[in-house]
């Protein structure tokens, strides 16, 4: 706030410059915080010493890793998206329930439900200006409750993953390369990381997050980014959910129902401002490692889904704190 | 005896040096006034003295005692109340409820408004209805029903009419005639020269002098504040055309279509059939006391607000912007009053600038980078902004703000410039610069036009003003007639021959 | 204005510049409340021998998203949000239900006065931690909401458990003289005597004021993490009561009973015309949408309708009354 003082010291004290340090480039605390997970894994479990369950954690990270890129740019704008998990899960459901039509055909009526709720979001938040919570939660409940109708009113039997989706979602290139993220992962992340620096709508995303109100008498029309922004988002939701759906062979309606919180968490703990304005997709992207990497930790340590929970919460909170303490605001806090 | 004797006081913001050594006293019974440029640390030492912020280093003594203010109650407590730049009722509560927040009685209130002649303000009105100029003489009225022996005003004037700011002064000098002392901040030197006993100039947060205003007079203020680095001000920033009376800088051929015409223009009940021309290459101002239909005829030109009637022509063509989008389409592009609505604090300067840039579907793609980079190393060089803190605009001063606020026009190309008070609350220096680039722009064949509260202003960059009241243009003259006296007469709306009475 | 109500008598009194503020005030809450009228109506025609026992029926149904609704204003008052308040609902529940399964009903009172208490502590704590860690709101609630369900289920890891004290029970349950619902009385009084006492202390005015603008707060004296830290503190004391109405309610403990109470009290705060940034409202509006939320459940259930093609049209309700609330907006800004 302070439009005060633009002075600058010329040697600040030594704390303060790592402080600098850290706040320039976050990613190299993320980069150590998932380097000594991944360690503590691996002496945990000897079977974590290979680069073929290095291959499996990212392959696995992918889906996070997708749906907190449409998380990332909506928090961006100063949203949040709550409809993630019940879009992902629509989508993969509707895709495995049409999976007799193609696996072209399926894949492609799963986007269209993720494109037609992100559009529902995006009026809701960027022309009506209702908070991006509330719409995104009746949107996400609106979703779940059609989904579960739509699942007991199918009478053909149990839905089946197309095959090319399981191959998607399970296959490699090689032995170590995941297909999900060598064609989606991959790509998408390149997209997200360039054009929030380097295309005109990334550029307005991360401006109407900080200040909408400049960004109207600038000409640009927030509306019409909100638009973009969530249908993107929901976009984005759809493509994970279907990966999921690759991932597990099998669909439920409550498929991706623990990746809602997950994702907000990635996005977070890669330095993404909730308030908006601040942050970029590939912190978001060692958020999704780290969760994906403390996920196994948790399970290799055979903890109880009660133990998993806590420290979940514990640690999510835990790198919060030093990352806001760290970065001395850089989450937005005005505090 | 000093009733407040500030030594050697620093603070720092992270890196940043707010404070590095500020000392002041000020005495019993005395009008004080803390002047300075932009960035000089005035507000920081406000914050200091209470209790928003704490020094890193120094004390403050108040009655030759130290005192620490760990929080704004205990400085109230040692007799100390503030008038803040920024309002500090909260906008949800009536007025009755802020004064219970606030400990304090609301009889004593009602008695200090009754002595400025605000004695029918309904106390159970909720504070966001109230406009901003009321809300200041609140503030004002609560931090007197205090009874404080040191009251601190920071700012005041700077948002209120002229009617309302002469009332301030009463009550400084009542204030000071019942033997307490007020310390006075303030961008307008003039109140300070008549106002004020004595005046402690700040730069790069350190006190710089102490002087009698009456004595020195306002130009060797001015000079303590601005320092050596007044002569590394570039040629043109301190042009002698933008320091002496505007004789008309641009020679207009009337026979030229103007580049805006405005044909009686109705927006709400607030501006009535407004009709003027701005022809390319004229700066034309706008005069007026608060309120007066200035803020609706802007924010109509500019797409922010439906107009009710009129017409508007850019270049012979009819417009009628309804969003500022087709405002900026049709070459008309605002600098608000607040830079809070035009800057992206958390931002460089360089995506503040290129703001503008992306405002179409069609730019939603990949984005030119050596254009771009082009476009805004011209915008910071003829602006001459300072980019040693450009990573965030948060942390430039209020004078880069602004300017940062017009380099993205320069960038993104417009016709015609509508400002709307861009100079208020900026140091000298920069008012400078911006004068000299306008007249610059005009040269170049841009229209402009602008508000401005500060009336000498007016005379320094502007070929012709527009007197506007009660939503009518009651007068329009050359700027060589514009002089403060006769704006001032036709801004209270009085006649020519009154204002000659 | 005035003149005419004085020369109508009784509204004398109070002068219609107050009157007017009042209603523009709470016309969102006055709105809720025919909604809910309405509402009542409606049922009345589609069931029509509606009688006390749908009243007491309402009750059992809607008391528990009432409770955790205004847990959920007290923070957004602040303008904080509590993504918790499911997983702690469960936590109470399972908590509850474990202690008061053997309990007599004095010994349930105490139990459940040591569980509001104790999760009033947890809210503190809660505030402290954002206090403290300068974290967001959101993100804080996040993480201890998964904390919460991580203990739920190791206190519980399978539903069970019970209310054996019928006295206890019928604190929600139960009909005074066999009109007037218990839990209706049982809210009222927690209105009254929690609620208003709070609301008209200083320590109310502070609620408001840093909800309304954290900045003019601090500089008008606001302590800002004691305040912030007495909100999450009575929203917890509220969410307790919340858990403890829905162990009454379906008298056994659940793990995952209470998932849904998040998102629907959120809801209800905002369909009870709460600003969600805010400074804005009260709690007498979530409490009246959190009943109109509860009727719908009903009606359509009387209607036959699938229960998950309920949760879609309350979903879609919330939705069209947000897209009407921001039409409303945007009217007035132009």
């Amino acid at each position: 706030m302070s439009t005060s003082a633009p002075a600058i010291e010329q040697l600040p004290p030594r704390l303060q410059q790592l402080q600098r340090r850290f706040t320039d480039q976050p990613l190299y605390a993320l980069t150590a915080i998932l380097v000594i997970l991944f360690v503590i894994l691996a002496s945990v479990s000897p079977g974590y010493r290979s680069l073929h369950s290095v291959s499996s954690t990212v392959q696995l990270a992918a889906i996070l890793g997708i749906i907190a890129a449409g998380q990332t740019i909506v928090l961006l704008t100063a949203g949040v998206d709550l409809s993630v998990a019940s879009v992902a899960s629509a989508a993969a459901y509707v895709m495995a329930q049409n999976g007799g039509h193609g696996a072209v055909w399926a894949v492609l009526i799963g986007l269209a439900i993720g494109l037609v709720a992100g559009l529902v979001n995006g009026i809701g938040v960027g022309i009506f200006g209702v908070q991006p919570l509330i719409m995104t939660l009746g949107v996400g409940s609106i979703v779940e409750g059609m989904l579960v109708v739509y699942s007991q009113a199918q009478s053909n039997g149990a839905p089946l993953v197309p095959g090319p989706v399981h191959q998607l979602g399970t296959g490699t290139l090689g032995t170590y390369i995941p297909l999900d993220v060598l064609f989606v992962w991959l790509p998408i992340s390149a997209i997200l990381i360039l054009g929030l620096k380097y295309s005109g709508l990334g550029r307005a995303i991360i401006a109407v997050g900080d200040n909408p109100v400049a960004c109207r008498l600038a000409g640009v029309r927030t509306w019409q980014v909100l638009l973009a922004t969530y249908a993107i988002s929901s976009i984005l939701s759809a493509t994970a959910g279907m990966i999921l759906g690759g991932y597990e062979n099998a669909v439920d309606p409550q498929l991706a129902t623990t990746y809602l919180l997950l994702s907000v968490a990635a996005a977070v703990i890669g330095g993404t401002s909730v308030f908006g304005g601040l942050g970029g997709y590939a912190g978001t992207i060692f958020g999704a490692l780290i969760l994906t990497v403390l996920d196994a930790l948790l399970t290799v340590m055979n903890a109880s889904q009660a133990t998993r929970l806590m420290l979940y919460g514990a640690i999510i909170l835990l790198l919060a704190w030093i990352y806001a303490r760290l970065a001395g605001g850089g989450l937005g806090s005005t505090g | 005896m000093s009733l407040l004797a500030v030594r050697d006081v620093a603070k720092h913001f992270g890196a940043v040096v707010a404070l590095r050594s500020a000392n002041l006293t000020v005495e019993v019974g005395e009008i004080h006034a803390l002047v300075g440029a932009n960035g000089a640390g005035k507000s920081t030492l406000v914050k200091l003295l209470t209790g928003v912020f704490r020094p890193d280093r120094g004390t403050i003594e108040v009655n030759d005692q130290v005192r620490h203010f760990p929080s704004p109650a205990s400085a109230q407590q040692a007799g100390i109340a503030a008038v803040f730049q920024d309002p500090t009722l909260i906008p949800d509560l009536t007025i009755a409820e802020n004064l219970r927040l606030t400990n304090v009685a609301a009889p004593a209130v009602r008695r200090c408004l009754q002595n400025m002649d605000l004695s029918t303000i309904d106390f159970g009105e909720i504070v966001g209805d109230l406009p901003l100029p009321l809300l200041r003489m609140l503030d004002l009225a609560r931090a007197l029903a205090r009874d404080p022996q040191l009251l601190i005003l920071d700012e005041i004037t700077a948002a209120l009419p002229s009617d309302l700011a002469e009332r301030v002064f009463l009550v400084m000098r009542d204030w000071r005639k019942q033997g307490r002392s007020v310390l006075f901040i303030s961008h307008r030197l003039k109140e300070v020269g008549v106002y004020c006993d004595r005046a402690t100039v700040l730069r790069d947060g350190s006190d710089v002098g102490t002087m009698v205003p009456e004595e020195s007079g306002e130009a060797a203020l001015v000079e303590l504040m601005l320092g050596p680095a007044a002569q590394d001000l570039p040629a043109e920033a301190s042009v002698s055309g933008t320091t002496e009376i505007n004789t008309g800088h641009t020679v207009i051929d009337t026979a030229e279509v103007p580049l805006v015409q405005v044909h009686e223009l109705q927006v709400g009940n607030e501006v009535n059939g407004v009709s003027f021309d701005v022809r390319p290459g004229e700066i034309v101002g706008v005069a007026a006391l608060e309120g007066q239909g200035q803020d609706a005829l802007f924010a109509a030109l500019a797409g922010r607000r439906k107009r009710d009637g009129g017409d508007v022509y850019v270049k012979g063509s009819p417009v009628s912007p309804s969003t500022p989008y087709d405002a900026i389409r049709a070459g008309m592009v605002l600098v608000p009053a607040d830079r809070v609505e035009a800057l992206l604090p958390q931002r460089s300067v360089h995506e503040n600038i290129s703001l503008p840039l992306y405002n179409r579907i069609a730019e939603w793609g990949a984005i030119r980078i050596a254009r771009e980079n082009r476009l805004v190393r011209e915008a910071v060089q003829r602006l001459q902004i300072d980019v040693r803190a450009q990573r965030q605009v948060r942390r430039l001063s209020g004078g880069n703000q602004q300017k940062v606020t017009v380099a993205r026009w320069l960038a993104a190309g417009f016709q015609v410039l509508l400002l709307f008070d861009p100079t208020r609350g900026i140091d000298i220096g920069t008012k400078r610069q911006i004068h000299a680039l306008l007249r610059q722009l005009a040269a170049e064949g841009i229209g402009v036009l602008m508000f401005t509260s500060e009336l000498p202003e007016v005379q320094l960059v502007c070929d012709r003003v527009l007197v506007l009241y009660e939503g009518k243009v009651v007068r329009e003259l050359p700027a060589v007639a514009a002089d403060e006296a006769a704006l001032l007469h036709a801004a209270h709306g009085l006649t020519e021959a009154e204002g000659v009475a | 204005m005035s003149s005419v109500a004085a020369a109508t008598g009784a509204t004398s009194f109070i002068p219609a510049s107050t009157r007017r503020r009042f209603l523009r005030r709470n016309t969102w809450t006055l709105a809720i409340y025919g909604v809910f009228l309405a509402l009542l109506l409606v049922e009345k025609i589609v069931h029509s021998s509606l009688g006390a026992f749908d009243f007491e029926n309402l009750v059992i149904y809607s008391l528990p998203l009432a409770f955790a609704a205004m847990g959920q204003a007290t923070v957004v008052l602040i303008g904080g949000i509590d993504l918790s308040i499911g997983p702690m609902m469960a936590l109470v529940n399972v908590v509850a239900a474990t202690w008061l399964a053997t309990a007599s009903f004095q010994q349930s009172i105490l139990y459940a006065l040591v569980i509001i208490v104790g999760v009033a502590a947890l809210g503190a704590l809660t505030g402290l931690v954002i206090t403290v860690s300068r974290v967001p709101d959101i993100i804080v609630t996040l993480a201890t909401g998964f904390i919460w369900s991580g203990v739920a289920l190791r206190v519980l890891p399978s539903p069970g458990g019970g209310v054996q004290s019928v006295d206890f029970s019928n604190l929600v349950n139960g009909e005074l003289w066999g009109v007037i619902p218990e839990g209706a009385l049982v809210l009222a009084v927690i209105i009254l005597v929690v609620w208003l006492p709070f609301y008209r202390s200083k320590m109310g005015l502070s609620v408001y004021a840093l909800g309304s603008n954290r900045t003019a707060a601090f500089l008008s004296g606001v302590n800002v993490a004691r305040t912030r830290i007495a909100a999450y503190a009575l929203g917890g004391a509220f969410v307790a009561m919340a858990g403890l109405a829905l162990t009454a309610a379906t008298s056994t403990g659940d793990p995952n009973s209470a998932a849904n109470y998040t998102l629907n009290s959120v809801a209800s705060v905002v369909l009870g015309g709460v600003s969600l940034a805010g400074g804005r409202g009260g709690l007498l509006g979530p409490v009246a949408a959190a009943f109109v939320l509860g009727l719908i459940g009903i009606i359509l259930g009387f209607m036959q309708v699938d229960p998950n093609w309920a949760l879609v049209i309350q979903g879609v309700i919330v939705v069209l009354v947000m897209l009407f609330a921001g039409v409303l907006t945007l009217r007035r800004q132009q």
